[in-house]
């Protein structure tokens, strides 16, 4: 490995190296603050560094690892959001009666996890990177030593994700037989005979990935898990997680060129039509935020599927630029939901601001908060001035230039279910306040700035959305397909 | 420019509730009655408003292009004139937040406004769909009984054609990108720049245009809408956000898609036709007064469908000429409205009567707009009304024949209004009952003047818009 491959290797050199350093300095001394604060400077170190190597991509390092701009660009993503959880985290640890420091360790190690998918161009590479995200979920799910909720979400998550990995390794083998080779690219040069190896294989693949995405019929475990789980937990596994497998997927469907077989196009078609469907009718009835959410996202990377659809019949790099953009708005809005979710939950770990009661009056007792909810939720809904909106016209310009009727068709009416479960939520916060209304915890600095940099970024990126396009095409342009 | 005036005066106004409660009205009203006077200046001397255009997402040819020619100008004063009037008309009626309730009146406003200046479909389609947040927020926090379902009916209405809308402007775009290698929403270049278009894409437009109108099929969101509202608010709908729907036929749906416009011609009339007569029916038989004159909102902007796709000078010069005058006589019924709810707690008819006697200026002023509203000649929505149906007749006789009926109608559901709540014999004695003040009664007389003065000399608004229309009319000549 020459000079210039450490470098491209920054950003997992860092978070790897940041990872031992923060278990020593736990073993050495215990401090809350110390932790966070340590976690928190690797994780800007982490995002410092992508720049860094972005001077020398594109580059294969070692067969296992492309790094290019799509992975940097990911890169950058999943550490914005991993920063975004650890500040919102702080807090909501803070009551916590056992050791929070390890929280820290076991974010910083997923978010390793999610580095490696983002530039995974191998299956050793895929499953090392999908099960270090994987396992370090779990055990974050289950943080909260106090409670039944967490425990049963992990336990559930556990069991669910194992298949879904060992799905996915299976459809590896049969790839392997088919192709001769662990390389994404390889899968183009199969002979005829073994067509229906690799497509089996393939389409294994997708059914392991659609489940860490929680696509209709894989999707069973999301709203149990997101309402179980800590909220920061839950907004990692809602952005994190699910980019970081969107990204290998998006990558293993280009540059293995299975994505023109008509078997493929169709799974994932299916996959779409009913996750957009599906996922917004369940969410119609929920009396519970962190439920509507749940469902709301299976909704969202329904819509995802429709660029990824799109790459298979018209212009591709519109396609996948579509995509990255939705991913990005997808976090700003999905953080800025979960944050105030957050930054309303306690005083004590596991008593999550989660029943829709909670929120009534908000608009009156908390207008700021109230005021960020809204904007996010909003932005899912995809209304205009928002970057939601954005992410939703790029989805609108796929699916026209692809003339995928059917998509669209159930874009326009997911959309519109959509916007019911979204109003409910706001017109609860504009009711009055109960009169015995409980009393809301306090929000920190730290979440205050949080909330205030998500909600200005919602609606600056949906107002002037021109350089955040243009960073995307930026990152796109060194593509190494 | 006035849009951004229009968003900042609302944050003023919201912030200056902290200092006192009635500073929020006053800032609105002074604003809205700053800019329809410099609008207005504008009209007299004859000169532009500065045409803006800027870069905004160069990735897809998309810019920041507003600009005002006559029909714009028009319904920007419009707006203007009844957002004065809907925040007078509310000036006791809202009690709780009164800064939030003034902010999200002028953002609604600052939409419209920039929906009638839009000249990028991008920048208009967000203009579009921008205006309805706060709208929602009106009917859903300072609404009447049933707000919640009202509020969320509408938005699902508006919303869901919103979306059909944008799939078809990107449609629209995208072909003509392939028939030109340009991508661009500039209204300016796709305008003629594209024939032989498919049908569904006017349709797209078509359905989210109609369901603001709102046109027969897609009307049921509006009596809710318009009777749950408060009384700003459903002066504001009635008054200004159905004619964004008739704009956007007139400037963008046939002129766009002058083909389709010809093939669907008469399913389109048609529609208008039958909206103009089941409206008044459907006014006739109600019980609730906004919700009666909700429905007479319908029939009167089936005329302007009529007109619209009539499209020979006549007709759609009426058809702009109804929607001032609805503007105006429309805005006036649910103030008053909003004022015998105010004064009697119930908008049930059954529950009126009689009220001449206990508050005669109401009665009055009730009667004067309840004539204009059932097409009096000498008054606005005559001169409207009859330039459309003199249009439309030369295209079709049998559809005019029907609308025509509709004027029958809105006589019976007229009449029947004003015997029903201010003649007859008087209700049960209740609390005694304050006639209009100076205050409502000035805003009715500027709104009567206005009428008067479109029904008798109508021409220097036909003046204004003339040249738009013979414009556009111009730019499809494959219309007959």
């Amino acid at each position: 490995m020459t000079g210039a491959d450490f470098q491209a290797l920054l950003v997992h050199l860092v978070l790897g190296g940041g990872l031992v350093v923060l278990m020593l300095a736990i073993s050495f001394r215990r401090g809350r603050l110390l932790a966070a604060g340590l976690t928190l400077l690797i994780l800007l170190a982490a995002l410092a560094s992508v720049w860094w190597s972005a001077e020398v991509v594109p580059r294969t390092v070692t067969p296992l690892l492309r790094i290019d701009g799509y992975a940097l660009y990911f890169s950058a993503l999943f550490l914005v959001a991993s920063l975004v959880v650890t500040l919102l985290s702080y807090r909501y640890l803070l009551d916590s009666r056992d050791d929070p420091e390890e929280f820290y360790l076991l974010l910083l190690a997923a978010t390793l996890g999610a580095v490696t998918l983002a530039g995974a161009d191998h299956f050793a590479s895929l499953l090392l990177g999908l099960e270090i995200l994987s396992i370090a979920l779990y055990v974050l799910i289950a943080y909260p030593q106090e409670g039944h909720p967490p425990l049963e979400a992990a336990l559930k998550y556990l069991i669910l994700s194992g298949a879904a990995s060992t799905t996915m390794l299976f459809g590896m083998a049969l790839v392997y037989v088919a192709s001769g080779s662990l390389d994404f690219a390889m899968a183009s040069e199969v002979a005829a005979g073994g067509r229906l190896y690799l497509t089996t294989g393939v389409v294994m693949i997708i059914a392991g990935a659609a489940f860490k995405l929680s696509l209709v019929p894989f999707h069973m475990w999301t709203p149990d898990v997101y309402q179980g789980a800590p909220a920061p937990v839950t907004a990692y596994l809602a952005t994190v997680s699910k980019g970081a497998v969107f990204a290998f997927l998006l990558r293993y469907l280009l540059e293995s060129g299975v994505i023109g077989a008509v078997e493929v196009t169709g799974v994932l078609l299916v996959l779409a039509v009913l996750s957009m469907v599906v996922g917004n009718l369940l969410a119609l009835r929920q009396q519970h935020v962190k439920r509507v959410l749940a469902y709301s996202a299976i909704a969202h990377i329904g819509y995802l599927l429709i660029p990824l659809i799109a790459l298979g019949t018209s212009d591709a790099a519109l396609a996948v630029e579509a995509t990255l953009v939705y991913l990005g708005a997808y976090f700003v809005m999905t953080l800025a939901a979960f944050a105030v979710v957050t930054v309303l939950s306690g005083p004590t770990p596991g008593d999550d601001a989660d029943p829709l009661e909670r929120y009534e009056g908000l608009f009156w007792r908390r207008p700021a908060i109230a005021a960020v909810l809204t904007v996010a939720l909003l932005s899912l809904a995809g209304i205009p001035l928002t970057v939601g909106f954005i992410a939703k016209f790029y989805m609108f310009a796929a699916g026209v230039t692809a003339a995928a009727w059917l998509l669209l068709a159930a874009l326009i009416v997911g959309s519109g279910i959509g916007l019911y479960y979204y109003l409910r939520i706001v017109f609860a916060m504009t009711r009055p306040v109960a009169p015995a209304g409980e009393r809301l915890p306090q929000t920190s600095a730290s979440g205050q700035v949080t909330l205030g940099v998500l909600g200005a970024l919602l609606l600056l990126l949906g107002v002037y959305p021109a350089p955040f396009i243009n960073a995307v095409r930026h990152a796109l342009s060194s593509w190494g397909g | 420019m006035l849009v951004l005036v229009l968003a900042a005066a609302g944050g003023l106004a919201w912030a200056s509730e902290r200092i006192d409660r009635s500073w929020p009205q006053w800032i609105s009203l002074v604003v809205l009655a700053a800019s329809a006077v410099w609008i207005g200046a504008v009209w007299v001397g004859g000169g532009a408003v500065a045409t803006v255009e800027l870069e905004w997402i160069p990735r897809f040819g998309i810019g920041v292009v507003l600009a005002m020619d006559g029909l714009s100008l028009l319904m920007v004063l419009l707006t203007l004139v009844l957002g004065v009037v809907a925040v007078i008309s509310s000036w006791t009626e809202i009690e709780a937040r009164q800064g939030f309730f003034q902010l999200n009146l002028l953002l609604t406003l600052a939409g419209v406004v920039g929906v009638f200046t839009a000249l990028d479909l991008f920048l208009f389609f967000v203009f579009w769909e921008v205006m309805l947040v706060p709208m929602y927020l009106l009917i859903a926090i300072w609404g009447h009984e049933q707000r919640a379902y009202a509020a969320m009916k509408f938005f699902l209405f508006t919303q869901i054609s919103g979306l059909l809308l944008l799939a078809a402007i990107l449609g629209l775009v995208f072909q003509h990108q392939a028939a030109t290698g340009v991508l661009t929403f500039d209204y300016r270049e796709l305008l003629g720049g594209a024939s032989g278009l498919p049908a569904w894409i006017m349709v797209g437009f078509l359905a989210a245009f109609l369901t603001k109108l709102p046109s027969v099929p897609v009307h049921t969101w509006l009596p809710d809408a318009h009777t749950q509202a408060p009384t700003a608010g459903s002066v504001i709908l009635a008054g200004i956000m159905l004619k964004t729907g008739a704009y956007g036929l007139i400037r963008f749906v046939v002129p766009l898609f002058p083909e389709a416009a010809v093939e669907l011609r008469y399913p389109i009339m048609l529609l208008g036709a039958v909206s103009v007569v089941y409206g008044g029916y459907l006014a006739f038989a109600q019980e609730d007064f906004k919700r009666l004159v909700a429905y007479s909102s319908i029939s009167h902007m089936g005329f302007v469908l009529l007109g619209v796709f009539a499209w020979n000078q006549v007709a759609v010069q009426g058809a702009v000429v109804q929607m001032v005058a609805h503007g105006f006589s429309t805005a006036a019924l649910f103030m008053m409205a909003g004022a015998l709810q105010e004064r009697l707690h119930t908008r049930d008819l059954s529950r009126m009567g009689g009220l001449w006697i206990r508050a005669p200026r109401m009665g009055a002023v009730t009667l004067f707009f309840v004539v204009a509203s059932l097409g009096m000649p000498g008054l606005g929505n005559f001169v409207g009304e009859f330039m459309v149906l003199v249009g439309a007749f030369q295209v079709n006789v049998e559809l005019t024949v029907v609308a025509a009926l509709g004027l029958v109608v809105a006589a019976a559901y007229a009449l029947l209004l004003m015997q029903r709540s201010f003649q007859g014999r008087p209700a049960p004695a209740g609390p005694a009952m304050r006639d209009f003040g100076a205050r409502e009664l000035a805003v009715m007389v500027v709104m009567m003047a206005a009428l008067v003065g479109l029904g008798v000399y109508p021409q220097p608004l036909l003046d204004l818009s003339g040249p738009v229309v013979d414009g556009l009319r111009n730019a499809t000549e494959v219309l007959p």
